[in-house]
């Protein structure tokens, strides 16, 4: 089984995902299962005890996060996943961390809905990751890996932008991510910032002043906006970890724009485009929070014609049409419920949008 | 040079091994591989296939729209996956277990009675590892020897003497592919 090894190996987005977060320093995983994500559980349920951590499979979603609240305070790095339905009940925990200012990665391994929905890979849970998803008016770092390696480099990455930024950061994938294998490569760990030193954590107040952290603010009746205006600051300084990728989209006269599976598939279209002579590009959001809303402005604007495709009815695309703002030229292609597009299926579209 | 396949079958077949063997051959000869499986909630029986991309470049699409091989061990896979083959598309086919002809007037048709000759190898387990030699047999998309090598990559300690008759089922496979 993986750990660090210099050789390409082949290994499936979820164990792969794990291991990152073992290689990451996470010393802490709860989680609760379900499809498609248990291999990411049962990975951890010999892999955690064996590099020193605790592995807990809970009682349930919501106190698997809230476990994972509980491991942060203590400043140990600690993650939980699950997939769409658990990630619903996890919500009030998040929105928890983030009041409070808690670091922790949160998987989610999307599979279609609503309500039990099915177990195949879907894309429908992206307003619920961007647009808060839990209550109170919170944003968190969200990546949408396209690939195995991007994955690993995603998880490791969540954890150092968690410990900056004191923030839950999550890891927005999908059952086709999860389920499939590709070769990958271990690499040794290293943080890409400087970390700060956590001098909030609660380990005892032996020789020194008390600190608490708490979320239930009533002592003032300005304390909480006072809070909330801090958080946008942060919200604001979060904005420089955008991260996107264009393929072929400098002289794309038909963008696509889409992440996740969905990004790699569509770059598969895009060369079938390119092949027939259509000038097709592609613009990928790899953070999908922040947004990479210049570059989908400039690209958007550019080209004459923008097709968003997304396994789902129609989310991000909500954020193209702000962003490219001329909503004539922009089109929408989805499969909801768990179904998925193939490139082909997606040339066709491009040809349609060509016309 | 990129190149697909699927394999489709049921439940117990094999189907799942047999692509993760063709991808760590694919991964001992320097390609990019994807193995895309079906999962299902049955814990046998059932639909089962998966999709393997092997390529020279980098893979965009793990999902296959247009397969240009399928193997189908069963009917259940067969009826499934019969029409997801590329057009001029080569059909490798248990005739064990089809034994309808296919609607597909331009495939290129390998037929063999996989379920039987595996039983006379002795085990009709086997029956999975003789597709995939048949497979490369035919496309020569990997080399024999390195899915006899990638045997070693899936089978734990505790079943280590069943790789002998695998192998075995693998070269069985591998003369009949090539012979046609």
């Amino acid at each position: 089984m993986p750990k660090i090894v210099n050789k390409k190996i082949l290994v499936s987005g979820n164990e792969a995902i794990a291991e990152a977060a073992i290689i990451a320093g996470c010393r802490f995983y709860a989680g609760y299962p379900i499809t498609p994500q248990n291999q990411i559980p049962e990975y951890m349920s010999w892999r955690m005890p064996e590099a020193g951590g605790v592995f807990i499979q809970a009682e349930s979603e919501l106190a698997a996060i809230n476990m994972v609240f509980g491991a942060s305070l203590t400043g140990t790095r600690a993650m939980t996943s699950s997939s769409s339905p658990g990630i619903s009940l996890k919500l009030e925990g998040i929105s928890y961390m983030a009041g409070c200012e808690l670091p922790g990665v949160i998987v989610n391994m999307q599979r279609g809905g609503p309500g039990l929905g099915n177990i195949q890979g879907s894309q429908a849970d992206y307003f619920q990751a961007v647009k808060g998803g839990g209550h109170g008016d919170y944003k968190m770092p969200v990546f949408a890996p396209s690939t195995i390696p991007e994955a690993i480099e995603h998880v490791m990455d969540a954890f150092d932008l968690a410990d900056i930024y004191r923030s839950p950061v999550m890891i927005l994938s999908d059952g086709i991510l999860g389920q499939m294998m590709e070769a990958v490569e271990f690499l040794e760990y290293k943080p890409k910032n400087k970390l700060p030193k956590k001098d909030w954590i609660l380990n005892g107040a032996k020789d020194r002043e008390p600190r608490s952290i708490y979320s239930l603010m009533m002592q003032s009746p300005t304390m909480l906006e006072k809070h909330n205006w801090k958080l946008a600051e942060k919200y604001k300084k979060m904005e420089i970890e955008v991260r996107y990728e264009t393929y072929l989209a400098d002289d794309a006269e038909i963008l696509v724009c889409a992440y996740g599976i969905m990004g790699r598939i569509c770059k598969g279209a895009v060369d079938l485009a390119r092949n027939a002579g259509i000038k097709a590009g592609l613009f990928r959001p790899v953070t999908v929070w922040p947004f990479a809303s210049a570059v989908a402005s400039k690209l958007g604007k550019k080209a004459k014609k923008v097709l968003v495709v997304e396994l789902n009815l129609g989310q991000m695309v909500e954020d193209i049409r702000l962003a490219v703002e001329d909503n004539k030229k922009i089109s929408f292609y989805g499969r909801p419920g768990g179904a998925v597009a193939t490139k082909e299926e997606i040339f066709e579209k491009i040809k349609e949008t060509a016309k | 040079m990129e190149t697909n396949l699927v394999i489709c079958g049921s439940g117990g077949q094999g189907v799942l091994l047999s692509g993760t063997v063709l991808c760590h051959a694919g991964l001992k000869e320097g390609k990019n591989v994807t193995w895309l499986p079906s999962y299902g909630a049955e814990k046998r029986g059932g639909l089962s296939y998966c999709c393997v991309v092997l390529s020279d470049k980098n893979i965009a699409s793990p999902v296959i729209g247009k397969a240009e091989v399928i193997i189908a061990l069963d009917n259940v896979g067969f009826d499934n996956y019969e029409n997801s083959l590329s057009e001029n598309g080569l059909l490798i086919l248990n005739s064990s277990l089809i034994k309808r002809e296919t609607k597909r007037k331009d495939a290129k048709v390998c037929k063999f009675p996989i379920t039987e000759l595996a039983k006379e190898l002795g085990n009709i387990r086997i029956a999975n590892m003789l597709a995939l030699g048949i497979y490369v047999g035919k496309t020569k998309a990997v080399k024999l020897r390195s899915i006899i090598a990638a045997l070693d990559n899936v089978a734990s300690e505790k079943y280590k003497e069943l790789v002998a008759i695998n192998k075995k089922a693998m070269e069985k496979g591998f003369q009949l592919g090539n012979s046609r």
